[in-house]
């Protein structure tokens, strides 16, 4: 026996290992590759030459290690399987393993049954996802490691999707949490996401090992995954874990034939790039072109002005971004005095604070601020310290700022660091905005970490791919998936001006074709400004003009826009004194952050109280004005509010005393339509009926375990903990039918469940293992059909002595029951229809599925509607209201049809507006989502869309729900303008 | 079917080409590829009808780039690979674009997938407005637009279907194993010509004596004899299928070594089927629509009866799937009553699968599918309680996600194969 190599080649990381005869190990080795694999190992494998040189068996191993072995012609062992035979060699009482790399989860079990799993394409919780969440403290893994030691509590953060985590985690730190806890909540993110993604109901115990970089050298997440599993003494975490596969490799290779080392480094070195990665066109094909355009772009800008000199009036306005904070302060001519654009390093505040200051400073007393708006996820925060005169929504601010540019403006597309806002521009409103959605990021902070996971400063990354010769293709999702696009790329030998490229061109694609949804640039406009710190990247914004095939402007101060509407808005509308904080005021500005727990109501919301010292407060992180500490707007026009009391009702709580048997609903889809039915029915025949708890993040964590699918949606993922509630309430059976179809309204051509609420019940039972035959009772039922479903549930249940007589009129009493549901509802929706109309309130429909009712579902968006001074509307309220419809789509689908009738009544009312809820995940809603917004569009409306899933930050939804009425507004008042000429 | 008389009815619908049976001499009508031999044949057959088909082969990125253009982003994958075949094939001026036609099979299940009709017309909408949409479906929907089939018509479908089946069975039996490299591709050859010698014959009915010759032809190869993993495909219908869906898996699998086990498409076709007959049975729904159900699952089971036996009289080839075997697979998993989508024939296959040997399995979904859900992801925990062997990678497919990502997963399953194949 000879020699063994082996060479682990990962999405980040090249790992060698050279093992001797008798299985020493003479050399190992962890270094990034760049994206460099090639250099990259044979750098380390000439070191290994230089050292131990000889004849070696060879395996390669690792995701990016396939290419390599394939050009090379040298043995492939596949990484889980080098694990494995590393783990048997060197600890062979291991029960399981866990393995974290780059891009790639996985779990190996042992004993009880031999099992390895990878991570499916939706790539959360890896090493990459840790350190995109560093980038995003401004820390490195190390710094965060260190952090997370410290931690005193853990907030709750998506892991299942780096986009998810950041739209946890932004609001954190834009509340100002402190960044112990939030780097402490990383890495539990992180564990959560292997218990449920990976292990998915298999339990992760005895002797387990953890291999891979990220779980080597962070201690923080060894301890979150110890703890979390309980595991004691028994988790193991090897030295060498991080070139464990490496290991593994080299074992695999002792049967391969010995080479000389010299052999295998000139078999790498002669590997050549392959043609199979598809490339577009370069950006510019000459110097001089560029230079052409840089000239173009230059032309529009503000002038300047000497902040140094200049003495008078001006205005302030701030942009407190997601990921950056923006400061502008202009003359009432527009010219600019100030500016300022920096990431925000974990606190806006402080920056806003310090920069103020120096204005004050630079100013020398000689310059008045006469008027201050802040705009911004950030807004309400730095309003609040800084005492500015106007917060407006970034739309707004974006507006106004584009039409100094271009009066006749009709397209606006920012593209951000988080993320990307599009409106259209008709009549000089803003016609319709969008946003790009949790799942189709794309913006700029991802080719900022793409550029530091290259080694690269931003600047120089893309400047790199302005003359990249073969652009690669990267498709046009979302991060996850592009991270993965650019890993086959890599693979492929692209370099990395190519990808740099082809990163600008996936930003602009997937903000054009996803978020805009455009079939074709035509309908973009024709007098487009773009702005947004991502387009003063210069590869971007010429991908864009590529794709469009049109000339936009960009003004110099396209990372400022925001800041700079927020400045004329101010202009425009102040009236007497500015309230913006003095000189004087701004050198005593303290402020101290804590983070609580609010109490006030069940929601038991994480809140951040920000006290300034004047002894005024700023509450972040709460749901509903009560964690302010104001009185919350009234339920009184909220259907939301009236149909969560009025269901419930619909369980009398009979039989407590004596049931012939306690029955469980969980409370969750379909059971959210039907508990009327269910309640009277069981009720009547003598049970008694108990509900899940209430649903809450916790509730979802409870049943997270045995949750299949990580890609099903929020509701469906929900329900295991409802079930988990109802096996620890102690109750006899659950009961859940599977539907096929749903109840005939008689508005659709058919009358179907959705297949996730049709057939959910098969999903719990088979990955619970806490449910069998005798406590988990799901016929098969179609309520249409009377007579057969009395006959089932007799069969059901006539061991409790029950008569078929009695069932029959047991399910009367549950029908009669949901018609009594319904009538109320209705009646209820026409109240608070014509309520409003009396007070002159604009009413919306939130209209979803009626398992959007559930406030963990919808996160409260009803009660940020009333916050707004909004009516609240559902679609099951009003869609009799609605005229029967002929659509384009298959109208298939019972509460789908519910929609299409809601919205043809929104359509024809005035003071009635529409917002759909959409789940995550939801593929039905992919085909309802445009019927709804054709309705609405035909009449001049307009269709505002929120996606929703496990994330529960409103921020985004703010903005949505603001801009929407700032259009309403918008036009009403046009509306009177044209009325009046 | 409206019941408050006082609401009137709004149509919202575009208007959109329709398709009527006359047109048929002055169209060429565009069918996506799904299963390449199978599609060779009913080509073929369309052809001698006298309709000009054209069965769509573009398989470059550029179809996908369109379908990401015209489809909804969040709509399946397998929707997307169709309407981006479509609009590449109209654009490349190869086709008349006013005498042109798209045909697309319409379920009519409580699946998204019975929405491909609307979705296809609007992405063709503003390019191309005057190509009709044909729907290929048995529920009477899309009245105005659909493919006039007769009974006659049905056989001559379902008779190609069996034949493609045979096919695409033997040859994976045989590829693997030839001991002339070429051979089993020219014993497919042979196959094809021969069937679609019947079919210009006018003898295609004659389906036991045609199959016999398939399994004969397939038989008459060279073998070498070696073990080689085994790898069953399951999943949502197209992916499963389509070389353009699922990046080539067939062909990946035989590079790798291994032998793929690939199902019938006659076995989803009795899917829906008695879907209908289970409906009648689960919920007491009477009607002539369930007695010609039953009736045309008799004569479709019988025969695909005897084929069976000519497989085993014949020995060389494991047989196809016996469909009432498959039911009572489903049984021990999931309820038949899931019917949307592939619903309950995934786990049938799943189970039938490792009841005869093909412990490794593919289950392929386009991401997000929603009835896979249930009846895919959702029951491979059932089914490895089951079989303890029993090795389930289940694979997305998607625009974005990547060759080397899906391939290092099944390679991970292959290797784990490999190694209870070595154990043995």
């Amino acid at each position: 026996m000879s020699n063994l190599l082996g060479i682990d080649v990962g999405s980040t990381t090249v790992k060698v290992v050279a093992i001797d005869e008798k299985l020493n190990i003479l050399y190992k080795s962890y270094v990034r590759h760049f994206a460099r694999v090639k250099e990259t190992v044979l750098a380390e494998l000439n070191k290994v030459n230089m050292l131990y040189p000889g004849d070696y068996s060879v395996s390669v191993t690792g995701s990016a290690g396939l290419g390599l072995s394939q050009r090379s012609g040298l043995n492939f062992v596949q990484e889980v399987q080098a694990a494995f035979i590393a783990i048997r060699r060197y600890y062979p009482s291991a029960d399981a393993a866990v393995e974290l790399g780059g891009e790639d989860a996985k779990i190996i079990f042992i004993t009880g049954g031999t099992e390895q799993r990878m991570n499916g394409s939706c790539a959360g919780g890896t090493g990459a996802f840790i350190d995109q969440m560093a980038t995003l403290l401004n820390v490195s893994a190390e710094e965060m490691d260190k952090l997370a030691l410290n931690a005193h509590k853990i907030y709750p953060i998506a892991s299942r999707c780096g986009v998810f985590a950041k739209s946890d985690i932004q609001p954190l730190i834009n509340q100002g949490a402190a960044k112990e806890d939030i780097a402490a909540s990383i890495f539990q993110s992180v564990v959560d996401q292997t218990v449920s993604g990976l292990a998915q109901g298999r339990r992760i115990k005895g002797n387990v090992l953890f291999l891979g970089g990220p779980l080597h050298f962070l201690k923080g997440l060894q301890l979150a995954f110890k703890n979390t599993l309980g595991l004691g003494d028994g988790a193991i975490f090897p030295e060498d874990a991080p070139c464990f596969m490496a290991i593994g490799a080299a074992l695999n290779s002792s049967s391969e034939k010995p080479l000389p080392l010299e052999d295998v480094i000139k078999k790498i070195s002669d590997v050549r790039e392959s043609d199979d990665i598809v490339t577009g066109e370069p950006l510019f094909s000459s110097r001089e072109e560029y230079a052409e355009f840089v000239a173009r772009h230059r032309a529009t800008n503000l002038n300047f002005c000497d902040i140094a000199t200049y003495s008078g009036d001006a205005y302030l306005g701030v942009d407190s971004g997601s990921t950056t904070t923006k400061l502008i302060l202009i003359t009432p001519d527009c010219r600019i005095l100030y500016s300022h654009y920096q990431s925000n390093n974990g606190q806006p505040l402080d920056i806003v604070v310090e920069k103020l200051k120096e204005i004050y400073a630079l100013t020398g007393g000689r310059v008045k601020i006469r008027g201050s708006a802040v705009t911004g996820y950030g807004e309400d925060l730095i309003r609040a310290a800084i005492k500015a005169d106007f917060g407006i929504v970034e739309t707004v601010a974006h507006f106004k700022a584009a039409l100094h540019f271009n009066p006749k403006v009709d397209f606006i597309i920012d593209i951000g660091g988080q993320d990307i806002k599009c409106f259209k521009i008709k009549n000089g409103a803003i016609d319709s905005i969008m946003l790009n959605e949790a799942c189709s990021s794309g913006c700029g902070s991802f080719i900022q970490t793409f550029a530091k996971a290259m080694g690269m400063e931003i600047d120089k990354f893309s400047q790199e791919g302005l003359f990249a010769k073969h652009p690669v293709e990267l498709g046009s999702r979302c991060t996850v998936f592009m991270n993965s696009s650019v890993k086959q790329a890599q693979k492929e030998g692209a370099s990395i001006a190519d990808i740099s490229a082809g990163l600008s061109s996936s930003i602009v694609k997937n903000a054009i074709y996803k978020v805009i949804r455009a079939a074709s640039a035509d309908e973009l406009g024709q007098n487009i400004v773009v702005q947004g710190g991502t387009f003063l990247n210069d590869a971007v914004l010429r991908s864009f003009e590529k794709e469009t095939g049109k000339q936009v402007i960009r003004p110099g101060i396209a990372g400022l826009m925001g800041a700079f509407g927020a400045a004329l808005y101010a202009m425009e509308n102040i009236s007497g004194e500015s309230t913006v904080l003095s000189e004087d005021m701004l050198k005593n500005f303290t402020y101290k952050s804590l983070s609580a727990n609010c109490r006030r109501c069940t929601s038991n919301c994480n809140i951040n109280v920000i006290t300034f010292g004047d002894g005024s407060k700023y509450i972040s992180g709460n749901k509903c004005e009560r964690g302010a500490g104001l009185k919350p707007a009234s339920d009184e026009l909220d259907i939301y509010a009236y149909k969560q009391q009025r269901l419930l009702q619909c369980v009398k709580g009979e039989n407590k005393t004596s049931p012939a048997a306690r029955v469980g609903l969980p409370l969750q889809l379909g059971m959210y339509e039907q508990l009327p039915i269910w309640a009277g029915f069981f009720e009547s025949l003598g049970f008694e009926v108990v509900l899940s708890e209430k649903s809450s993040r916790q509730l979802y964590f409870k049943g997270q375990h045995t949750v299949a699918s990580d890609t099903v949606c929020y509701p469906a993922k929900l329900i295991h903990g409802h079930i988990e509630s109802l096996l620890d309430a102690g109750v006899d059976f659950i009961f859940m039918p599977c539907e096929s179809y749903n109840l005939d309204e008689r508005d659709s051509l058919n009358h179907y469940n959705c297949p996730v609420v049709a057939y959910y019940p098969e999903s719990l039972k088979a990955n619970n293992e806490r449910l069998n035959d005798k406590n988990f009772i799901m016929p098969y039922l179609d309520l249409n059909q009377t007579a057969n479903t009395v006959k089932k549930l007799y069969a059901l249940f006539k061991g409790y002595g029950v008569s078929k007589k009695q069932v029959a009129a047991a399910l009367a009493e549950g029908f009669a029951r949901l018609d009594s549901y319904h009538a109320d509802v209705r009646a209820r929706g026409e109240y608070i229809l014509n309520r409003a109309r009396g007070l002159g309130k604009q009413s919306v429909i939130l209209a979803g599925r009626p398992y959007h009712l559930d406030n963990e579902i919808n996160h409260g968006i009803n009660k940020l509607l009333t916050s707004l001074g909004m009516a609240v509307l559902s679609e099951d309220s009003v869609f009799e209201l609605g005229n029967y419809v002929k659509v384009n789509v298959l109208n298939q689908w019972t509460y789908h049809a519910r929609l299409y009738r809601a919205a043809e009544f929104a359509s024809r009312t005035d003071d009635v507006n529409l917002v759909q809820l959409v789940s995550f995940g939801c593929g039905i809603d992919a085909i309802t989502a445009d019927q709804v917004c054709a309705i609405l569009e035909r009449t001049g409306k307009l269709y505002t869309q929120i996606k929703i899933d496990e994330i529960n930050n409103l921020g985004v939804v703010k903005i949505r729900l603001r801009s929407m009425l700032a259009a309403i507004e918008e036009s009403k008042r046009k509306e009177e303008r044209d009325a009046k000429r | 079917m409206q019941s408050d008389e006082s609401k009137q009815v709004i149509d919202f619908r575009d208007d959109y080409p329709r398709w009527k049976d006359e047109y048929k001499s002055e169209y060429k009508i565009l069918i996506p590829d799904m299963l390449p031999w199978h599609f060779a044949i009913i080509e073929q057959l369309l052809k001698l009808e006298g309709y000009d088909v054209e069965i769509l082969k573009n398989d470059t990125r550029a179809v996908i780039d369109e379908g990401l253009k015209h489809v909804h982003n969040d709509t399946c994958y397998p929707c997307l690979c169709v309407v981006g075949q479509y609009i590449d094939a109209l654009k490349s001026g190869k086709y008349d674009v006013n005498r042109t036609a798209v045909m697309i099979s319409q379920s009519g299940g409580g699946c998204r997938a019975s929405n491909y009709v609307p979705l296809i017309r609007k992405a063709l909408k503003a390019q191309f407005p005057n190509v009709p949409v044909i729907s290929l479906n048995f529920s009477g929907l899309e009245k105005d637009s659909s493919f006039k089939i007769g009974l006659k018509l049905l056989l001559k479908l379902a008779f190609a279907i069996f034949y493609g089946d045979s096919i695409m069975w033997c040859y994976n039996q045989t590829r693997p194993y030839e001991a002339v490299n070429g051979a089993a591709d020219a014993a497919r050859k042979q196959a094809m010509d021969e069937v679609i010698a019947a079919y210009k014959g006018g003898n295609y009915k004659n389906y036991k004596k045609i199959n016999a010759r398939i399994i004969s032809i397939f038989a008459s190869v060279e073998r070498v004899n070696v073990k080689k993993v085994k790898v069953g495909v399951v999943g949502e219908i197209y992916v499963k299928y389509s070389y353009l869906g699922n990046n080539h898996l067939e062909e990946f699998l035989l590079s790798e070594d291994c032998e793929p086990v690939v199902p019938a498409l006659m076995d989803f076709v009795l899917y829906c089927i008695v879907n209908n007959i289970n409906d009648s049975n689960l919920y007491g729904k009477k009607g002539v629509f369930y007695t010609a159900n039953r009736l045309l699952y008799r004569v479709l089971y019988g025969m695909q009866k005897k084929i069976i036996a000519q497989f085993k009289r014949e020995g060389t080839f494991e047989p196809i799937h016996d469909f009432e075997h498959l039911r009572r697979c489903a049984d021990k998993v999931i309820n038949q009553g899931v019917k949307m989508g592939e619903g309950w024939l995934i786990p049938a296959e799943m189970a039938a699968l490792a009841e005869t040997g093909t412990e490794n399995i593919v289950c392929a979904q386009p991401f997000g599918c929603l009835p896979n859900h249930i009846a895919g992801k959702g029951v491979i925990r059932t089914l490895k309680n089951m079989y303890s062997h029993e090795n389930i990678v289940a694979v997305d497919y998607d625009p974005s996600a990547t060759k080397v990502n899906q391939e290092n997963r099944i390679k991970l399953m292959i290797a784990t194969a490999r190694e209870h194949l070595g154990g043995e």
